[in-house]
């Protein structure tokens, strides 16, 4: 049997590598991917926390971030498209659009 | 015994895949790994006894997601990005802040292990037909979200034709 800390420690690691992908990398598609990786990471949790109480709650909770996930990356990379047409370029660094 | 060996394999192989797709110059091997971890993932669901989130997993992310993302980069002329810097001029803060973060986390973990005791999962008998209870759970108590979350996939697919439209 594996304790519940176990998946929680590759949780967080999961996330910190993604927290680290979305603050460093100047691609938005990477930025994107990185997004993906840290609700994969949240996904963990909730599935290992609902083995420790024994219920599948935590389970419906993953299939809802799965959905938002999927919404996400449909907006995410539509605008990303848009955005590549206007600007012919895909730094984020870049998008100063909106900046005052 | 086979339990650790399947989750330490797993775990490994979803950090270090992680760890390339966020170092990674080329956008495709950066999803080719991001594929790997979500496969990685899955198997850990499945360690996890999760069956029905394993399979969502591998269907929806593995299979549609990442497909979503390879056809954006094929659609993106990416010669260019290839030969710029990859990181941005604040990288080393950014950097810090997210170790911090991590840092964090492992002391909220490491406390939390010794003070709630959450050692021994659930036996996996608790969770037996663990897709019925999914569904039971999905369709009883969580009956308004689920219909919240068609909305926004309707939302969301509206906004993805608006976005990639040429014309506005």
């Amino acid at each position: 049997m594996i304790p519940t800390s176990q998946y929680l420690f590759l949780g967080m690691v999961l996330f910190t590598i993604g927290a680290i992908g979305v603050v460093t990398r100047r691609n938005v598609i990477i930025i994107l991917m990185s997004i993906e990786l840290m609700l994969n990471a949240v996904n963990i949790n909730l599935v290992a926390f609902s083995r420790l109480v024994g219920s599948a709650e935590g389970h419906a909770f993953a299939i809802f971030i799965i959905t938002d996930a999927a919404a996400e990356a449909a907006v995410g990379l539509g605008i990303i498209i848009a955005f590549f047409r206007n600007r012919e370029t895909l730094l984020g660094d870049e998008m100063d659009l909106m900046k005052w | 015994m086979l339990d650790h060996i399947v989750f330490y394999f797993f775990a490994a192989l979803a950090v270090v895949s992680a760890i390339l797709v966020v170092t990674r110059r080329n956008v495709v091997q950066s999803a080719i790994f991001l594929i790997t971890a979500l496969l990685a993932t899955a198997g850990i669901f499945l360690q996890l006894h999760a069956e029905f989130l394993f399979i969502v997993q591998v269907i929806l992310y593995a299979g549609g997601i990442m497909v979503l993302f390879v056809f954006v980069i094929m659609l993106i002329n990416m010669d260019v990005s290839l030969h710029q810097i990859q990181f941005n001029r604040q990288w080393w803060l950014g950097l810090l802040l997210a170790l911090v973060l991590g840092a964090e986390l492992t002391i909220a973990i490491a406390i939390g292990r010794s003070h709630l005791s959450f050692g021994e999962p659930a036996p996996a008998s608790a969770l037996e037909p663990s897709t019925q209870l999914v569904g039971k759970v999905l369709f009883s108590e969580y009956m308004l979200p689920f219909e919240i979350a068609s909305v926004l996939l309707l939302v969301a697919m509206i906004g993805a034709v608006v976005m990639a439209k040429k014309k506005i």
